[in-house]
């Protein structure tokens, strides 16, 4: 296999507070590969936008990213700083945020923003430009997109505005775009809309994604692959039907048995007792066992063991056999 | 068997134009917004009945008719026999509006940060004045959580549990219909699954019945007794659950059930659903849903179809069979 467009080894953020040091995302590791889509779900909290504002260099002092490494195309990007920040995110990074309203500019045009976008990452002429903007929003599947141009974000409705978003992300041909909850703030009709456009970019362009969400349902649909993150850490990563319909670590089993639909006919829904732990209460060992039925002695005075250390798989040290049929999802 | 809570014919239009002057220089008519548009349907009792539906479909404008919140324009709702805003006797009325309590969203936005959980869960009673001893004390044993949270305040909780306390809060009153506006959207799944659990035993053990608000399918596929499935301010389609999720029949129904992801469709290539809900301020007319309709005919463009019954489903549209 070629190199991976991405490749995260062993990052750790941390936060410090006047009450110690927090940190929402610990020793994580991934990869996405050209054309991939790797999903990254957990409920709130669990670090998942944290993972991809740190992959990016979003994130907001004082967090900071204190070990590991994050690589694109095998080039260091965690230690990049200023101007040299500035050209791979934009251009070789792209970002799709949840709420496409707060993520455009009110007082520009969406013409002007793609158009900025692209001055400011491809070598083109002004009028290349506008022509290329045209073309973008055209591919995005936003109807009469000469004319659209010259309207301003509020004259867009919600699905056109995160159309327009996804444009932004892609129009100067970047190798990585990271997508935190693109769908969240939308209609399931439009939902819909939007996932197959991503799928279908992705597809065409060999553009790597990491998709960031909460939604299960999306993960399946849309990812090749999908990581579970699970109070900062990576709980299970693996192919995408796999993990979802054999679930080996206890958390993804409980996260899938509690959906609605797997316990379809049943009069109650399997549960998860408890909540996540707050990152200031995080409990010793593994961060999952006060609600783990699994748990044992191992677990509550070790960490969890390291995903690589565990057939990459989950990161359990009681994991569910891997023949396990009974989380199957009903069709 | 008659209906505990019977709908009919509600119509709620919201006036949102711009301000007069704006109007009188801009030459503007007014802008009308019909959020609902002759709705009408009944709900058992001790049954759940859910209304699901995209945003702009006035499924939340429903659920505030109901209690009460929004007055509606015309139509009219009787809980028990009671129409709540044309009855003149006021203890009837006080005595309906006991019975009809609601759950919001957001139980970050719907608990008073200032008030002690133990004040919040009392007001429905201490506002009528009720005795409120224990009170409190009770209901939060019953939603899952200790007697002692009571002297907290809500930001010491977990949006599960602030959840748990809006439904204690709805339970004080000792109502018979609980309006469950979106009552789990802002929670994760694990903590979903917990609350569902618990608004079913409570509806077991209390015999309630809910109007459950929501745009999640398999969350009202778990709920539900019946449901009714509202675009752009109609109901265009009502059956019971199974019915409805074996063989919807109406093409928006249809269309919704193909776009929701599921969890069993690994890499599915769906064809997306066309367009968008149309500007509700200026609805397309005929059938509303005829610019997106994939068998829309000319008689859809020009004539509003009315709710006929197909077997067990009531279902507004020309072509259903």
């Amino acid at each position: 296999m070629t190199t991976p467009v991405l490749s995260v080894r062993g990052m750790t953020v941390e936060i410090p507070t006047r009450r110690g040091v927090l940190r929402p995302v610990d020793n994580v590791s991934f990869d996405i590969a050209e054309g991939e889509i790797l999903g990254v779900v957990g409920e709130s909290g669990a670090g998942k936008s944290m993972t991809g504002n740190a992959v990016i260099g979003l994130l907001d002092p004082p967090a900071r990213i204190v070990s590991g490494e994050v690589l694109l195309k095998g080039e260091a990007v965690h230690t990049a700083k200023g101007e040299k920040l500035r050209r791979i995110r934009g251009k070789r990074m792209g970002m799709i945020f949840q709420d496409p309203l707060t993520s455009l500019n009110p007082l520009l045009t969406v013409g002007e923003q793609l158009s900025e976008t692209i001055l400011e990452h491809l070598p083109v002429s002004q009028s290349e430009a506008e022509k290329r903007a045209i073309a973008a929003l055209d591919e995005v599947g936003i109807p009469a997109a000469a004319q659209r141009i010259d309207s301003y974000p509020h004259e867009f409705s919600g699905g056109m505005r995160q159309r327009v978003v996804i444009a932004l992300a892609l129009c100067a041909e970047p190798d990585l775009v990271i997508a935190d909850e693109p769908t969240t703030a939308l209609d399931v009709s439009v939902q819909a809309q939007i996932i197959a456009l991503l799928k279908r970019l992705c597809r065409d362009k060999g553009v790597a994604v990491m998709l960031v969400t909460h939604d299960m349902g999306v993960i399946a649909e849309a990812a090749d692959r999908v990581a579970v993150m699970y109070a900062g850490r990576m709980a299970e990563l693996g192919p995408v039907r796999e993990v979802l319909t054999r679930a080996r670590h206890p958390y993804t089993a409980g996260l899938m048995g509690s959906t609605p639909l797997a316990s379809q006919g049943q009069k109650r829904l399997r549960q998860i007792p408890g909540a996540m732990p707050r990152l200031e209460h995080l409990p010793d060992g593994c961060a999952f066992h006060p609600r783990c039925d699994r748990a044992e002695a191992r677990c509550r005075q070790n960490p969890a063991p390291d995903l690589t250390a565990c057939e990459g798989r989950a990161a359990c040290w009681f994991p569910l056999p891997a023949q396990s049929e009974k989380e199957e999802v009903s069709a | 068997m008659s209906a505990l809570i019977e709908v009919e014919n509600l119509t709620r239009v919201f006036d949102v134009s711009k301000p007069w002057l704006n109007r009188v220089i801009e030459r503007l008519p007014k802008a009308l917004l019909t959020a609902v548009s002759d709705v009408s349907f009944g709900i058992e009792e001790n049954s759940v009945y859910a209304l699901v539906g995209e945003s702009g479909s006035g499924k939340s404008t429903i659920g505030k008719i109901i209690v009460g919140l929004v007055p509606p324009s015309s139509g009219k709702v009787e809980i028990d026999g009671v129409d709540l805003a044309t009855e003149p006797e006021g203890a009837r009325r006080a005595a309906v509006r006991e019975n009809v309590q609601m759950i919001f969203q957001d139980p970050y936005a719907s608990l008073n940060p200032r008030w002690k959980v133990r004040d919040i869960i009392a007001e429905p009673v201490s506002a009528r004045g009720g005795d409120t001893e224990g009170l409190a004390e009770r209901l939060l044993e019953q939603v899952g959580l200790s007697a002692q949270d009571a002297g907290k305040y809500p930001h010491e909780f977990s949006g599960g549990q602030r959840q748990r306390i809006c439904i204690a809060r709805a339970l004080a009153s000792n109502p018979r219909i609980i309006v469950c506006d979106e009552p789990t959207s802002a929670l994760d799944v694990s903590v979903q699954s917990q609350v569902l659990n618990l608004m079913s035993d409570l509806r077991e053990e209390l015999g309630l019945t809910y109007l459950f608000i929501s745009h999640d399918l398999t969350v009202v596929r778990h709920m539900a007794d019946k449901v009714g499935v509202l675009y752009l301010g109609t109901l265009v389609e009502e059956a019971p659950r199974d019915t409805l999720y074996a063989d919807p029949k109406h093409p928006y129904t249809q269309m919704l059930f193909e776009a929701a992801p599921r969890m069993d469709a690994f890499g599915r290539d769906i064809d997306p659903p066309k367009g968008e809900i149309p500007d509700a301020i200026n609805p397309p007319p005929g059938c509303a849903f005829h610019p997106r309709c994939p068998i829309a005919v000319d008689r859809c463009r020009k004539e509003r179809p009315r709710l006929r019954e197909v077997g067990k489903t009531r279902v507004a549209c020309h072509l259903a069979e």
